[in-house]
């Protein structure tokens, strides 16, 4: 062991690694030199798997990725075999489409908070982010039977329409967030225990972040504004009108800042989905076993941990050839180090998690 | 149905500075579905990464696939395709570069270039065994370091190849 | 009363009872911590374990004496063993010299509430809780893993810090009153009318952040916090002597509770006594205020916990040298102009 530098173990089973990750950190003296995060203690074989099994047999599967955020994960998946076999999704679809993810990122948001929050020790926004978040799991629970692996979003369109009752029930649930998130600002926004551990920390500049491949929430905070669904808008997004929040700094307070404003701005697109839910059908009509010829098609979305895209490749038969994920979280975990380094290791569990990483995704 | 961007004048200015540049390694090239894609020998590809990211404007890396072509390759051709996706931001343009590598075989690095390229090179190292000259540490990313084979090929069986622990 | 009865049992007696008290108000601890912050996050807390929940102390403890006892291999033996005894040892001694109320006459017989009574009775309680810092060392050097070394030394140097502004503080009380017996310190209060937290407000709130943080607790327990990378000198304890530091810190926090009570809030005298129409408040036991003030300030420490992010390390150091121990010292010199100028 050298004099000043000693190698630390943040083993796979650590309160704060949000999932099986190992860090092995390398300190001197309390400042962090470097991190190396050890993955694949939730390697499942993902992409082998799929290989076996029929496009429509994929899309539970795809729920087990950011099980935070399963809806995303099924609407990327299925964009893509849609723009691979150029099934037209209905309009009333799409709209459905959005409103479920939107939701879905507010649920995740919400976790995250309190998740994040419960590292630095503040434990009571774990409970009021939780407790916004039974709400929309609930809603989750009537529309397809399931809270956290949704499988809601079908190759063609959706599970199932929305009717009146559900459309109260998801408008009476975004009333009552707000004032969750109220309560969670108040106990964090000014707070100067929180501004101690969040400013100035796990800093990253804008063009380090993009050439790290950094994106979603992290690479906001750090001024760059690349929103997939501005950029390049899917299922209807450009239909809705809402912001994408900046951050100035890139440091671990802009990451919460800006997703507490996301949540914000999802409640938005969520009303206007269902304020504009047009007539039509909820799903295209989709041979019940698909075949697609061969092909390759790569479809982006934005989901709450950043560009999550996947790429299908088919030959002819029932079964994907290949299906490649591009995990967002896989990505932005490599720049853990540099938003680490210089900093205290005291500091490694917050700037971890502001990353808002979920295993699930990066192990696949 | 996402809707694709028509083809817009930079990306065929970008072709047209690319062939004209790398004429020799660039096998095809065309502004396809909205995107640059090229194909190319795979010594062109990091002075061609460069090009894209330092004259065209592709600042980020997003992704990097790896097909297995087994089949295909029975007949002659390269076993595996690699395809190196780039974006442009701001500008939401897109690039795709394919690039074949044998087995056995191996591909230079990206990361001196992007370096967000660091560990999906170790992934399809890990998962197909592709090597990548020109960067350091080139282990495996999902598996234990001591596994024997790479999982994704086709000749890999899907329930593995251990018969219990 | 019979030499028999003064001299042996009432002493034994007292003993008996300063042991068990702490032991009491520890249960009641658990209990509150657990129900107040449930019911602060919007959740229930225990509630099945007895009315309210208020057996679970006892489930929790029988618990933990049935469990395990794990040494680390490599260890320590005397120490690790040690370790837990001696922070639990501080605690409970220091108890012996707070006054917890008038005496009470019985017939011809004085009955003290208080075991000991001395002239730096003070000191002394302050000294007595200081060993606790012993018992957080040993136990971080013998569990022979560097993690709880790290937070044993990361506790120390928190607990060493934030003793200065205690000690400074406590200072400006023993100056105003003085004297540094505990039992006149109170009843200088109960003379000159005012209770010393009204009269000196700035050595109170320095006092009560130093004594939060003396105790290693929210916002000041870092060094403890199982989310954080290193987990705290108790991490190896398991079964009866994790729950030792478990209790400690508990006795710990109604000792500190206790001293705020007696130095700045009048021990165990009722509030308002010049108001003649408040008078019936007189008729309650000066013991019985001595408890409703400490359980608000134990109240106090379990809101704190449930509110507050932790300080990180090196932010908890700066904030006693750089603010707490100058502002200690600034208020001591202030309080000695102003008594020097009346």
């Amino acid at each position: 062991m050298a004099f000043r530098e000693i190698d630390l173990n943040m083993g796979p089973q650590h309160p704060s690694t949000h999932g099986v990750l190992r860090l092995k950190l390398s300190v001197d003296n309390e400042v962090v030199l470097r991190v190396e995060p050890v993955l694949g203690y939730l390697h499942r074989g993902m992409e082998k798997l799929w290989e076996s099994l029929t496009y429509a047999q994929v899309v539970p599967l795809t729920d087990r990725l950011d099980y935070l955020a399963s809806l995303s994960n099924n609407l990327a998946y299925c964009l893509a075999v849609e723009k691979l076999a150029g099934i037209e999704v209905p309009k009333r679809a799409q709209y459905i489409r959005v409103a479920l993810v939107e939701l879905q990122r507010l649920a995740s948001h919400l976790a995250w908070a309190g998740f994040m929050a419960n590292d630095i020790g503040a434990m009571s926004v774990l409970l009021y982010g939780f407790e916004a978040r039974e709400d929309i799991l609930d809603i989750f629970e009537e529309y397809c039977g399931a809270r956290l692996t949704v499988h809601g979003v079908r190759i063609g369109g959706v599970i199932r329409d929305v009717d009146a009752t559900l459309v109260s029930r998801i408008r009476a649930v975004l009333e009552r967030i707000p004032h969750r998130l109220e309560d969670i600002r108040a106990l964090l926004d000014e707070n100067r225990i929180w501004k101690e551990r969040t400013v100035g920390v796990g800093r990253i500049a804008a063009g380090d972040a993009i050439d790290y491949g950094l994106t979603g929430p992290p690479l906001r905070a750090s001024g760059v504004a690349w929103d997939m669904r501005k950029d390049i808008p899917y299922s209807s997004y450009d239909d809705f009108d809402f912001d994408v929040p900046l951050g100035a700094n890139g440091d671990v307070y802009d990451r919460y800042f800006v997703r507490l404003e996301e949540i914000c701005q999802s409640i938005r697109i969520v009303g206007q989905a269902l304020d504009g839910l047009p007539e039509g059908d909820f799903k295209a009509k989709v041979p019940r076993v698909l075949k697609i010829p061969p092909g390759e098609a790569f479809h982006t979305i934005e989901s709450p941990k950043g560009v999550l895209g996947f790429t299908v490749r088919s030959d002819g038969t029932d079964k994907p050839e290949r299906v490649k994920m591009k995990s967002p979280s896989f990505i932005n975990l490599q720049s853990l180090e540099h938003m680490c380094r210089g900093n205290l290791f005291s500091d490694v569990i917050g700037i971890l998690g502001s990353l808002d990483i979920v295993l699930g995704e990066i192990d696949k | 149905m996402p809707a694709e961007k028509a083809d817009r004048p930079e990306l065929a200015q970008a072709l047209e500075a690319l062939t004209g540049r790398f004429a020799a390694s660039v096998l095809s090239g065309a502004v396809d579905r909205g995107e640059l894609a090229v194909r190319l020998t795979k010594d062109a590809l990091v002075p061609v990464l460069r090009f894209l990211k330092d004259e065209a404007g592709f600042n980020a890396f997003e992704d990097l696939v790896v097909f297995d072509e087994l089949n295909a390759s029975l007949g002659g051709g390269a076993r595996f395709t690699v395809i190196y996706r780039l974006y442009m931001f701001p500008g939401a343009l897109r690039a795709r570069l394919t690039v074949g590598v044998g087995e056995g075989e191996s591909l230079p690095s990206a990361v001196p270039c992007y370096r967000s390229a660091d560990w999906a090179e170790r992934e399809a190292f890990d998962m197909f065994g592709i090597r990548f000259e020109g960067r350091p540490d080139l282990r495996r990313i999902y598996m234990p370091d001591d596994f024997d084979g790479h999982p994704l090929r086709k000749d890999f069986p899907l329930a593995g190849r251990t018969r219990g622990l | 009363m019979t030499p028999f009865v003064a001299d042996l049992l009432i002493p034994v007696g007292k003993i008996v009872a300063v042991i068990l008290y702490p032991m009491v108000m520890v249960m009641v601890m658990i209990w509150l911590e657990r129900r107040v912050v449930a019911l602060m996050q919007g959740r229930l807390g225990p509630n099945r374990v007895g009315f309210q929940g208020v057996l679970q102390p006892v489930a929790d403890a029988l618990k933990l004496f049935f469990k395990e006892d794990i040494i680390p291999r490599q260890a320590d033996k005397l120490l690790f063993n040690i370790s837990p005894i001696l922070v639990m040892f501080s605690s409970l001694l220091a108890f012996c010299f707070v006054p917890l109320g008038e005496p009470i006459r019985i017939g011809t017989y004085t009955l003290t509430l208080w075991i000991a009574e001395s002239q730096v009775g003070l000191l002394i309680v302050l000294g007595l809780s200081s060993i606790s810092v012993f018992g957080v060392i040993f136990g971080g050097w013998a569990s022979n893993s560097k993690y709880p070394l790290m937070g044993a030394l990361r506790s120390v140097v928190q607990v060493l810090s934030y003793e200065i502004p205690l000690g400074l503080t406590v200072l400006t009380v023993a100056f105003v009153a003085r004297s540094m017996d505990l039992v006149e310190i109170v009843r200088r209060q109960e003379a000159s009318g005012v209770w010393y937290g009204f009269l000196m407000p700035i050595s109170f709130v320095v006092f009560w952040i130093s004594a939060v943080a003396e105790t290693n607790r929210a916002p000041f327990d870092l060094p403890e916090a199982e989310s954080e990378l290193v987990a705290g000198y108790h991490t190896e304890y398991s079964g009866m002597k994790f729950a030792y530091f478990y209790m400690a810190e508990y006795a710990h926090m109604v000792l500190v509770s206790s001293l705020v009570v007696i130095l700045f809030f009048g021990g165990w005298l009722p509030p308002f006594p010049s108001v003649k129409a408040l008078d019936f408040l007189d008729a309650v036991p000066g013991f019985a205020w001595y408890l409703i003030k400490i359980m608000f300030f134990l109240y106090l420490y379990v809101w704190i916990r449930a509110t507050f992010p932790r300080y990180r390390f090196d932010s908890l150091i700066r904030l006693v040298w750089k603010w707490l121990i100058p502002l200690a010292l600034a208020n001591f010199l202030a309080v000695v102009l102003v008594r020097h100028l009346r």
